[in-house]
């Protein structure tokens, strides 16, 4: 079984499919960015992306994801290390205290501003539900998922002009 | 190099964004072995065997560890040593550990500690805290002789007199809960015996290094100079890990040291919530005498504190309890009597507020009460009873080293929410279908630890002959961003950019012993100590350097990356003096110590100058209540604090948000519940912290009035900001529906809930 990991294509060692996805990815590729947390799906520090939607991993199995296209928070930013917009806007609006949920509040924050690059602030609120933290009061999270959303609309007009070429 | 951005700057906010901030659980060593803790289903039991052959046999466990195999103390704490690394004689509450299973998984180490057999004679087990201080009640434990942990009074003026002036008296009970601080991160260790010298390394999730150091190596039976607790990125304290993070810390230790390998120890949340401490249950009894003019003349109160099954730091958390048992009002006649007890219910401990938010629940309704009895505002009562320059506090201190913000605070948020336009749309309890309410509450809270403890903290600079400069404090980064306001302190004291400034992961071995970083005494103790280091550092350079610049030592000034003279023009660029400061045999090095400024207390009377310096804070919520559902929805809440300065005002915000948050959730949804003692909430979907939806907009200012008692003129945020949102809902709540909630957290609408009382008394 293949797995596609932020761009790279990787082959799942046969004993490796009944593991927890989250073990698979943290201890085996050692991409420890998504926390286990509540190990039931509760908090959302675990929160991967699949296909580009948001899921909690802590409670899934490494063979529930045959052929399937991950992006987990070290695949974000560029390869030269230079933070995505949306993580630089976390940066500069102070939402990062003691970083337990960032990942995962990084990754569902990403899956739903590339559906919805024009959010009011209560979509906000209610796009990140799923993902707890204790430090912040979600106040300069939302503050940066706001921040970053231009960047959103810009990449969304770019993907409009080119999508008549391809079809 | 551009200047980076100092309002929202964080020396990790990159690793922490990108997933590569390595947490303890993400720490991996070649031949780890993995723990898990034992627990047994008692709540109170005399220990009789525990029987570990068969998990001991199972494939893959590599050993069982109970109070036998510790080489030194079993029994720790921080005022009584009443805690154990694994319960030796007794079995005290549900999470007492008797066992830690290693193994080569931490699969196997979990299927292991099921095996383990605990056979013991159960005792009767005491869960009220009144019925526990009652003769004859079981004892928690023997030797102590009584259930009472601790006492502390505040006895001022006449209380009797007072009663006679007043027109009238309110009494009210008021009843409070175990809450839980559910950091993101649960409890994790990883120890390494270092194979060169044998020190054991200890990277773990603890915001007390030095305390966990204490314990490790009591527990060992080595030197305190044989451990080493090395810095390492903490999901999330909040007061909460200190001593069960610390015992954590210890068992693996010993594991490690017994089995000479690496041995990884990580919370499941489950065990997590069952064993940490909590926020202290509180009962807390209040009369109030009033004039009709509003004044209050005398106060008498009662306060039992459940501590659960140990010590821990109930006596501290009840002192400040006693000490601000009239909140920020000037009061000339109480009596107050506080008890710590210990029942067979989870611990009790240090929780973010650290005693304040339960009183502040109680005293902030009693004031609304007692204005509504005298025919007039909250706003005006509170304004006419308030602590204001030079007033004395009911103990005895004169107000009077720093400016007493109290009146500016309210006024702040008065205007930012327009309350008193507001007030009058209150529902009441009106036909409406929504119930429109705004409330508010103030506080005054004494900074650091007070007369709790020893109170001083180091810092040392180490300029570097290339002229950077390693930096490190005796303050731990708990994910608040103390890393960060030590950097920013240092550059702006030197004179310097901040990209020079490199924060050395911390460890015991290096920064002496600074205490715990708790009681929002980071910014105050651990800036105060920068300041002076860099101001020893700056002077020894300025010795260095003065004749070169024509100047005295004391007219050297420190500058945009130069050391100047009188003028401009004569100059040195900081590099250049590092390294001609090299070439003269010179270390520009520091260690700079901020001791805090001397308190007094009297435990007899329950009179002195507690606290060194005070802050103060206001806050206020517009919400709605459905009449049908119960539901309470937060509309908006604004709060203002004097802070003293803001280093670094977005990590303030922060502060504040994340404060008030959490005080919704205690207001509003938090109960950890443990029927017969044995806890139900056992992760993050039964005990319900606040999640976005549930928190409205939240609008923060930040008054600046620098304390002349701090190097820094910074005084406190973290505590503050989390000990007034309850009863400012509270408050709003009585607006919107005209009735009073005297038991947290607030529910509407259901069934009353059965009280503690009968729960524990079963």
């Amino acid at each position: 079984m293949k797995l596609f990991v932020n761009g790279k294509e990787i082959e799942v060692p046969a004993d490796a499919m009944e593991k927890r996805i989250v073990e698979f990815l943290r201890e085996d590729l050692d991409l420890t960015g998504a926390k286990n947390a509540c190990d039931v799906g509760a908090c959302g520090a675990c929160t991967i992306l699949v296909n580009d939607e948001p899921c909690r991993i802590c409670i899934k199995l490494v063979k529930d994801f045959g052929g399937q296209r991950i992006l987990t928070i070290e695949g974000l930013a560029a390869p030269d290390g230079t933070l995505h917009p949306l993580q630089q806007a976390f940066v500069d609006c102070g939402a990062i205290q003691c970083g337990y949920c960032t990942p995962g509040m990084v990754m569902t924050a990403h899956a739903f501003l590339l559906k919805n690059p024009r959010p009011t602030r209560e979509q906000i609120r209610s796009a990140i539900f799923k993902n707890l933290c204790r430090c912040t009061g979600y106040q300069q999270i939302i503050d940066a998922i706001e921040k970053a959303a231009p960047h959103y609309q810009k990449q969304t007009k770019a993907r409009k002009k080119v999508e008549p070429v391809v079809a | 190099m551009p200047e980076l951005d100092k309002k929202s700057w964080r020396n990790d906010a990159y690793a922490k964004v990108t997933g590569r901030a390595k947490f303890t659980d993400d720490l991996k060593f070649a031949n780890l072995l993995h723990a898990a803790p034992v627990y047994s289903d008692y709540v109170h039991a005399k220990l009789i065997a525990i029987t570990t052959e068969k998990a001991e046999n199972l494939p893959g466990v590599i050993k069982v560890l109970t109070a036998k195999d510790v080489p030194g103390t079993n029994r720790f704490g921080q005022i009584i040593g009443d805690f154990r690394i694994f319960a030796d004689d007794k079995i005290r509450y549900h999470g007492d550990v008797v066992a830690v299973v290693v193994a080569a998984t931490r699969e196997i180490a979990i299927r292991a500690a099921q095996l383990v057999k605990v056979n013991a004679e159960p005792l009767p087990a005491v869960l009220d805290p009144e019925a526990a201080m009652l003769p004859g009640a079981p004892l928690v434990h023997e030797n102590h002789g009584t259930n009472i942990v601790n006492t502390h009074v505040v006895r001022r003026g006449d209380v009797a007199g007072g009663v006679r002036q007043a027109d009238f008296i309110i009494e009210e009970k008021f009843q409070t809960q175990f809450v839980e601080h559910a950091y993101m991160e649960t409890e994790a260790a990883v120890c390494v015996p270092r194979s060169t010298d044998g020190v054991i390394e200890v990277y773990g999730s603890m915001q007390h290094p030095f305390s966990t150091r204490r314990f490790v190596a009591a527990c060992l039976g080595v030197a305190l100079s044989e451990v080493e607790i090395i810095g390492t990125p903490m999901g999330g304290g909040f007061g909460g890990k200190d001593d069960t993070a610390a015992i954590v810390c210890a068992r693996t230790a010993l594991a490690a040291k017994l089995l000479n390998r690496p041995v990884k120890m990580v919370y499941r949340r489950d065990w997590s919530m069952r064993e940490s401490y909590k926020r202290h249950p509180y009962r807390v009894h209040y009369k109030m005498g009033v004039t009709k003019a509003g004044r209050i003349t005398a106060v008498q109160c009662r306060i039992i504190a459940d501590g659960g099954a140990y010590c821990s730091v109930t006596p501290w958390v009840t002192w400040r309890s006693t000490v601000q048992c009239c909140g920020p009002y000037v009061v000339e006649n109480v009596c107050c009597d506080t008890f710590g007890v210990y029942t067979n219910n989870i611990v009790a401990g240090a929780m973010r507020g650290f005693g304040s938010p339960q009183m502040n629940f109680v005293i902030e309704q009693m004031v609304e009460i007692a204005a509504q009895r005298a025919g007039i505002s909250g706003i005006e009562f509170r304004r006419r009873n308030m602590v204001r320059q030079g007033s004395v506090t009911i103990t005895g201190q004169k107000l009077d080293g720093h400016k007493v913000a109290m009146e500016q605070a309210l006024d702040t948020v008065l205007r930012e929410i327009d309350y008193e336009k507001k007030l009058p749309n209150c529902a009441r309890g009106n036909d409406n279908d929504e119930l429109y309410g705004i409330g508010l509450a103030m506080s005054y809270r004494g900074v650091s630890l007070g007369a709790e403890g020893v109170d001083f903290c180091a810092a040392i600079i180490n300029a570097q002959a290339d002229g950077s400069i390693l930096l490190e404090v005796g303050v731990h980064e708990n994910g608040q961003g103390a890393e960060s306001a030590m950097s920013l302190i240092c550059a702006e004291e030197l004179g310097v950019d901040l990209h020079r400034i490199r924060y050395r992961r911390s460890s015991t071995s290096n920064i002496p012993d600074s205490g715990t970083t708790v009681a929002s005494r980071a910014t105050i103790m651990g800036g105060g100590a920068v300041t002076l280091a860099a101001r020893e550092l700056k002077k020894k350079i300025a010795g260095a350097f003065c004749e070169k610049l024509h100047c005295a030592p004391d007219e050297v000034r420190f500058k945009d990356n130069f050391i100047c003279g009188k003028t401009d023009r004569e100059r040195i660029a900081f590099d250049d003096a590092m390294r001609q400061m090299w070439q003269m045999q010179q270390f520009p090095f520091a260690l700079g110590t901020f001791k805090a400024p001397r308190v007094t207390w009297d435990e007899h009377t329950g009179q002195g100058d507690a606290y060194f310096t005070w802050v103060y804070g206001c806050q206020a919520v517009e919400l709605t209540v459905n009449k049908k559902s119960g539901k309470v929805k937060l509309l908006n809440a604004v709060a203002a604090h004097d802070v003293g300065r803001a280093v670094n005002p977005e990590m303030v915000r922060g502060q504040i948000y994340g404060g008030m948050a959490m005080s919704a959730g205690y207001g509003l949804h938090e109960e950890v519940k443990a029927p017969d003692g044995k806890m139900t909430t056992l992760n993050l979907n039964t005990y319900r912290i606040p999640r976005s939806m549930d928190l409205p907009e939240m609008k923060v200012i930040i008054i600046e009035n620098p304390d002349p008692v701090s190097p820094t003129g910074a005084k406190s945020i973290g505590e503050p900001a989390n000990e007034i949102l309850a009863p400012a809902i509270a408050n709003a709540i009585f607006n919107a529906t005209g009735q009073r909630h005297f038991s947290l957290p607030i529910r509407l609408g259901a069934l009353p809930e059965p009280t503690a009382c009968e729960e524990g008394c079963k």
